[in-house]
């Protein structure tokens, strides 16, 4: 690893996934052999209501806990977290580190006011617009995929984790061990398997959704060198 | 139970509880022979698979934010077995009591709690050190203050300071997982005999995932022995069931005075006594970075984990800082505060809570017995995370104005 260490503080509202997108890239980097950490925050559960989540990766043991104040990657998963400030961070760069990187899930540039534009322009803040939601439905056939395409994106920007490990961590959280997020997160799982007849067909849905947003970064020129676009082999995987 | 039990509550008339299928392994086999292997779990996970292993009698608690999840999870854990028996109290007055009732009985007994319900449930939780019932309280600390919050705030620690419980301070999800299960071992000692609350801070470590380092779940610690006792379990012919019941030693309808201090005496003394096991169980009372440094943040809980983090880049600029993990609040490790801190030139207490109870502690301690100059912070309270650059910069000012 190159880098570091990065500190992700993601952005969204209820029912978008946010806090199991934070448990899925962070299992991923520790398959991948490297380190991380998470922290969920929000109220009441309840749909559109702001959630946030804050994972730590690093190539090194992490110390730290808690939510992450100055981080130096965000990724917004829904415009109206800065249209409508559905967020508990106001505005929602507050705290970006010099050089950090935003990844707004818009396919278009949101209008930002010249003293917005003016304080992300002054700590040189990179700002990545993804359809993650357009990507989602295209190839899941399902909005609710928005998470994964959100995942795979910033795997790319990152070159880590890998994309197997990163399908590797999404089949733990659907099919493997599981992990208690939350009573609300139980009940749209339950809500998502309905929809999906076989948790397999869930597992592919997922994994093509990833895929085709980690290709959308590297396409675009913001994906880590490091980034590899594998085809994630659903068999081997399997046998994970 | 028998059988007819479980098939009464759904099932198999052939059904084996697991937690008869575990091998029982002396405490020091448990805790540093056997082998281990790591898993990226939450901390409320944590607290799961150290109950699983804990061999619980019996576990009562009420529903209450952050602690919820794990009482959850120690559902499933009573439906397959490893917990003989479980159930939801109607609140925490009633849950704190029940469990006195249960240890009082000699069975090994669990209850967890959170903020505000630890606020209800302390009457009932203060009269358990005189009662001598040990037992394991898992502590999610969070907001008690109004306006209501359910955010991670450990000022509710300060209020179990003195009432003669047993109180640890969990660093992280891996203290959350090996914590409890000292704290089953060393509350049932007999010269100890004495209820353990293990608090760790709400969602910063519950809501968390870490690396969590396990033994197999195949193995579980010895049961309890009610015998084993300084006070016998259900003897109404001794203190305290008799206390308030022997007119010999009582004036008026309460105990006497001479009687009541030396009860209290005692308390705090057995206190004291457990110090020797958590030190053996814990590998220590305190953990010492950097002994040989100037300056000290001395921490417990979630603020050690923040301090570490200020003393590695503090570290990678060319300045060695110490620091100090206080590992048992109750027993306080006095003397190896004052040898750890004696000759230090400058201490920082970083907190998450308001009142700063451990900079207090802790300067009650050294008043006298160090020239260093003591810095009652940084804090956070009310929810707010403590970023380590907050550490770095006390300590930046601190040199500054040479404190």
């Amino acid at each position: 690893m190159s880098i570091k260490r990065y500190n992700v503080r993601m952005a969204g509202i209820g029912g978008q996934g946010v806090v199991t997108a934070s448990h899925i890239l962070s299992n991923g980097v520790v398959i991948s052999g490297g380190h991380s950490s998470l922290v969920p925050f929000f109220g009441s559960e309840k749909r559109n209501a702001p959630v946030e989540s804050y994972v730590r990766i690093s190539s090194e043991v992490i110390y730290e806990i808690g939510e992450i104040i100055f981080p130096n990657v965000i990724m917004i998963f829904h415009p109206s977290v800065i249209t409508l400030g559905k967020s508990y961070t106001m505005p929602f760069y507050t705290g970006l580190k010099q050089d950090g990187i935003i990844i707004i899930n818009s396919r278009t540039p949101i209008p930002f006011s010249k003293d917005e534009e003016r304080e992300m322009a002054d700590v040189g803040a990179k700002v990545y617009y993804l359809p993650a939601t357009e990507i989602a439905n295209e190839v899941a056939k399902t909005e609710l995929a928005t998470n994964m395409a959100m995942c795979g994106a910033v795997a790319a920007v990152f070159g880590m984790p890998d994309l197997i490990s990163l399908a590797g961590s999404v089949k733990d959280r659907f099919v493997g061990k599981g992990v208690v997020v939350s009573g609300g997160t139980a009940a749209l799982d339950s809500a998502i398997e309905k929809k999906f007849a076989k948790k397999q067909k869930l597992l592919e849905a997922n994994m093509k959704t990833l895929e085709a947003s980690y290709k959308y970064m590297i396409d675009k020129g913001w994906a880590h060198p490091d980034a590899d676009p594998v085809k994630i082999d659903m068999a081997a995987i399997s046998a994970c | 139970m028998s059988n007819l039990d479980f098939v009464a509550e759904g099932k198999p008339a052939d059904w084996v509880p697991l937690g008869e299928t575990q091998t029982v392994v002396d405490p020091m086999e448990m805790f540093f022979k056997l082998p281990r292997k790591t898993e990226f779990i939450t901390g409320s996970e944590a607290a799961r698979e150290s109950i699983r292993r804990m061999n619980v009698d019996v576990a009562i608690a009420y529903p209450i934010t952050p602690q919820s999840e794990t009482m959850q999870q120690a559902g499933y854990l009573y439906d397959e077995g490893y917990i003989k028996d479980f159930y939801r109290g109607e609140e925490e007055i009633g849950v704190m009591s029940a469990c006195a009732g249960a240890s009082r009985a000699g069975v090994r007994t669990l209850t967890a709690t959170s903020g505000p319900g630890l606020m209800r449930g302390m009457e009932a939780i203060s009269s358990w050190p005189g009662a001598r019932v040990p037992m394991i309280l898992m502590d999610m600390c969070r907001v008690i203050n109004t306006p209501l919050a359910i955010q991670p705030d450990n000022i509710e620690m300060s209020f179990m300071l003195n009432t003669g419980m047993l109180l640890l301070h969990a660093e992280d999800q891996q203290d959350f997982y090996d914590y409890p299960l000292v704290a089953a071992i060393v509350s049932e000692k007999v010269d100890v005999t004495l209820p353990c609350a293990v608090s760790v801070d709400g969602f910063f470590v519950t809501h968390a995932r870490g690396q969590v380092s396990m033994t197999p779940k195949e193995y579980k610690l010895p049961p309890r022995d009610g015998w084993a006792s300084a006070v016998p379990a259900m003897d109404n012919e001794n203190p305290p069931a008799r206390l308030s019941r022997d007119a010999p030693i009582q004036k008026s309808n309460f105990i006497s005075y001479h009687m009541h201090s030396s009860w209290q005496q005692e308390v705090f003394a057995a206190v004291e006594r457990s110090a020797k096991y958590f030190d053996k169980y814990l590998d220590g009372c305190i953990e010492i970075v950097n002994p040989d440094a100037d300056e000290f943040l001395v921490a417990s809980g979630a603020a050690v984990s923040q301090s570490r983090e200020a003393v590695r880049q503090e570290g990678e600029q060319g300045r060695k800082v110490g620091m100090i993990k206080i590992k048992t609040i109750r027993p306080w490790p006095m003397r190896q505060l004052i040898a750890a801190l004696k000759n230090a030139k400058r201490i920082l207490v970083p907190e998450f809570n308001q009142a700063g109870w451990l900079h207090k502690e802790l300067c009650s301690t050294l008043y006298g017995r160090t020239t260093g100059t003591m810095i009652g912070g940084p804090r956070v309270y009310g929810g707010m995370t403590m970023p380590t650059e907050m550490i770095l910069e006390w300590l930046a000012d601190a040199r500054k104005k040479q404190l």
